[in-house]
């Protein structure tokens, strides 16, 4: 097979896996939740079928609302499908990858909020500002600190490839990087704060003043509200490829070993399985933060991600 | 009858409540209240009357707690206009503007003119509590059209901006509408507006016998109801005469602290899923639903509805219930403690409760705020402790009084409460006495008048009731202990961040049906 078709097939393969996948990840946290709290939960397909029943109700839109407010679910969830196509989650031969790097990572994940803050004021509520602007203030500390994690198995890598970074920490020489711990912790405290999980946001709350991602999402119905809450759990679903991809990559194969393949998706999914454990260990100890702590928690990722980066730069390790 | 530094005459009203009854002039009226007000008293309720099926015109009363207990004074008003008191005690502010969209009594000088309760939905010059007003008329069939254009207070400057919340909120709670001005997240003014769920429990009343009202008066707030029974059956056996015997009276005590317990397990675990800590909600939910099924299962009601009736209780308790109880008691009280540490050693939970939501006492002492939310203000006030009616003269209850004011001391003072309801509990289990469960209540004489006052979970209950002719209720006023809290709810968000308010209302939990009534 040319290689270059390989490459495709792997490419969809692999995109089509995080988008199929992700609402049983965000199911699959949910009910580690309800067991950590002794409720019997929803089961793990709770999200496709609310997804199921979204899809399958009539969409109702302001009067008000603009081409921005009908388009921005799809510019999310378009976001996310990109997003989803240059993260490597089984095998790091990626058509796409050479295209897009890291920093490119950051800006989509960047541009999929723009266009939900600015759906959110567009109706011109008062929750759908004060979600805008809420998420507007987390989005400033924690995407800087994002970019700062990044620069650490940037480093290490010499390259801001996601790909190539994989194959550089899991297919070369064994070496345990101290640096790669601090960017690690960072890491984990920027996903709860971008995927408004608790400490920083609950995205299970009824109440309307404590929101900051709900608050934006509350005029949306049926199909877009869909496409928000689709895009959302993909995100969640590629912040755990990504620190698995960075932290803990061994066991993804490497370019052209095919016959690997389902033994590197089910390390991924043991490996999700545990992320994902993991956090829900982390919400149900926590209670959720005054939203002016979150600064400061966001402030202790970002130097913790210096700190990774200083130790990587002055110390080598 | 005489009270030393009042220049009026009082008439003792019978019953369990040591309660005085006076009739004033309109210079009395304003004089009483702040005689009442310079001794340390409270308003306990200001509600209005018509009594011109009685030849007579329309009245205003007023409960004020004074040391000798309460004094009820009574001020016809013929023109319908009367002195204000809201300079004296502001929580008459909202009762009095109620007491003017059901009878059209303008408390003369009052600075807040607005309706209350009137949204609109029957015409202006309509007063559904009159008596010339036919209960059986839909109000909605003279509604006037017009717009429920409700003035509210506008802060201006820089940067300011409004937030406006519910009637209909996101989760399924009680309407109520809370108009927020803020300067980014910081809050400069609260301003509530409820009455959404008026549905003329008064009027509804005053189609009722004595024995009738009682299952309304178990309705009128859900999570009360045997606060407001036993209110109600206290208000029907003093204008009656009657005495329940002593089995009812123990009994009644022990739905009460059982109420108490039940809801206090139900707010711990909502403050606890408020401030993002699910595990609380789910814990405490699973305490309270065992609490429910044994109430089902011992006096089939889960909420407890329908067992105090006028005259006594409806259901007995086996020593086999006795037993179930008290070993329900144990495991409740292992499980609270066990709930009680681990809020305690939160520190995320820790840093979301204190400092938050602050009423300070001396705040508190000048709003008249009460109850629950007042004793973890300093207001060192407790009905079943400070004028204990039977049996918890025998019992000895033990307040539970914080001086902070914030989120944290509501929840401490809600631990403590449950803690000291499962030893009366258990208590009352232990010496409950013999003998039969009721009496019957003799017909009222038209005219009789009745109080009860109880100390319900979120504050004191009152109700006066007026018997007409033929055993008939001429006209009862329900008053909750929220009427004097919800003002001192726009106070204690002040200067708070507007995500803190969920938690701050909550603490507080008032009711919306009990006020709207």
């Amino acid at each position: 097979m040319p290689e270059f078709i390989e490459a495709f097939l792997s490419q969809l393969a692999q995109t089509l896996l995080v988008v199929t996948f992700a609402p049983l990840m965000l199911g699959w946290v949910s009910q580690c939740r309800a067991w950590l709290q002794n409720r019997s939960g929803p089961g793990v397909l709770q999200p496709y079928r609310v997804l199921h029943k979204l899809f399958h109700k009539d969409a109702l839109l302001a009067r008000n609302a603009s081409a921005i407010f009908r388009s921005a679910p799809y510019i999310q969830f378009g976001c996310m499908v990109l997003a989803a196509s240059i993260v490597p989650v089984v095998e790091t031969s990626l058509a796409f990858s050479p295209a897009a790097d890291v920093i490119a990572l950051v800006g989509l994940f960047a541009l999929a909020r723009v266009f939900s803050s600015l759906a959110a004021m567009d109706i011109g509520t008062a929750f759908g500002s004060l979600g805008a602007r809420r998420e507007m203030l987390i989005a400033s500390l924690s995407e800087p600190a994002l970019l700062m994690v990044f620069f650490t198995p940037l480093l290490i890598a010499q390259s801001s490839s996601l790909t190539t970074i994989v194959d550089a920490l899991a297919h070369r020489e064994f070496a345990i990087y101290p640096s790669l711990a601090f960017a690690a912790v960072a890491f984990v405290m920027v996903l709860l704060a971008e995927n408004a999980r608790i400490p920083i946001d609950n995205p299970s709350t009824h109440l309307e003043l404590t929101m900051i991602h709900e608050a934006m999402i509350l005029e949306y119905s049926a199909r877009h509200l869909a496409l928000i809450e689709w895009a959302t759990a993909i995100k969640l679903m590629l912040y755990c490829a990504i620190g698995i991809a960075l932290f803990m990559p061994w066991g993804m194969v490497e370019a052209g070993k095919w016959p690997m393949f389902p033994i590197a998706a089910g390390i991924l999914v043991a490996k999700l399985a545990l992320a994902g454990a993991g956090l829900a260990v982390l919400e149900t100890v926590s209670a959720k933060m005054r939203i002016f702590r979150a600064p400061e928690f966001l402030g202790m990722a970002f130097l913790f991600a210096v700190l990774g980066m200083l130790t990587r730069q002055l110390l080598g390790a | 009858m005489k009270i030393e530094g009042y220049n009026l005459d009082f008439f003792g009203i019978p019953g369990a409540v040591p309660a005085l009854h006076a009739t004033v002039d309109a210079a009395q009226w304003r004089e009483t209240c702040r005689r009442a007000a310079f001794d340390g008293g409270r308003l306990v309720a200001l509600w209005g009357c018509d009594d011109s099926d009685i030849g007579k015109g329309p009245a205003v009363h007023a409960a004020l707690l004074v040391r000798p207990g309460l004094m009820v004074i009574t001020l016809p008003v013929a023109d319908g206009r009367y002195p204000d008191v809201s300079d004296i005690f502001p929580a008459a502010g909202r009762m009095q503007r109620a007491a003017c969209d059901l009878f059209g009594l303008v408390a003369e000088g009052a600075t807040d003119a607005r309706p209350w309760l009137r949204h609109a939905a029957w015409p202006e010059d309509a007063f559904p509590l009159r008596k010339d007003f036919s209960g059986h008329q839909s109000p909605v069939s003279g509604r006037s059209g017009e717009a429920d254009d409700y003035p509210f207070v506008q802060v201006g400057g820089d940067g300011v901006h409004e937030i406006a919340v519910g009637p209909v909120h996101a989760g399924t709670i009680e309407p109520g509408h809370f108009r927020f001005s803020v300067v980014g997240e910081r809050v400069l003014r609260l301003e509530e507006r409820l009455g959404y769920k008026h549905k003329g429990i008064e009027k509804r009343f005053e189609q009722m016998d004595l024995l009738q009202g009682a299952r309304l008066a178990g309705r009128i707030s859900g999570d009360s109801t045997v606060a407001y029974a036993w209110a109600y059956a206290m208000a029907a056996e003093s204008a009656t005469g009657a005495t329940p015997p002593p089995r009812a009276l123990w009994l009644r005590a022990l739905l009460l602290e059982r109420e108490r317990i039940a809801n206090h397990l139900g707010d711990l675990g909502f403050l606890g899923n408020d401030a993002g800590l699910a595990f609380g909600l789910a814990q405490f939910s699973c305490l309270k639903e065992d609490m429910l099924r044994l109430n089902h299962a011992l006096f089939g009601h889960r909420y407890l509805m329908d067992v105090v009736m006028p005259g006594g209780a409806a259901c007995d308790i086996s020593a086999d219930d006795i037993g179930r109880m008290r070993s329900e008691c144990d495991a409740l009280e292992q499980s609270v403690a066990l709930l009680k540490g681990i809020y305690d050693e939160h520190p995320g939970l820790q840093d979301r409760f204190i400092a938050c939501g602050r009423v300070a006492p001396e705040l508190a002492a000048k709003l008249g705020l009460i109850g629950l939310a007042g004793r973890a203000s300093g207001q060192a006030w407790d009905l079943r402790a400070e004028y204990p009616c039977a049996p918890y003269g025998e019992l000895e209850v033990r307040m539970a009084t914080h001086r902070n004011g914030d989120v944290a001391a509501r929840v401490t003072v809600r631990f403590e409460e449950v803690f000291e309801s499962l030893r009366l509990t258990r208590l009352i289990l232990d010496r409950m006495p013999l003998g039969e469960l009721s009496l019957p209540v003799p017909p009222a004489a038209a005219g009789a008048f009745g109080i009860g006052w109880v100390e319900g979970w979120r504050g004191e209950v009152f109700v006066a009731l007026e018997a007409g002719p033929g055993g008939r209720i001429r006209r009862l006023h329900p008053h909750d202990p929220s009427w004097q809290n919800w003002p001192l709810v726009e106070h204690a968000v002040l200067g708070n961040i507007v995500p803190d308010f969920p938690l701050i209302n909550k603490s507080f939990n008032l009711s919306y049906s009990g006020q709207d009534l």
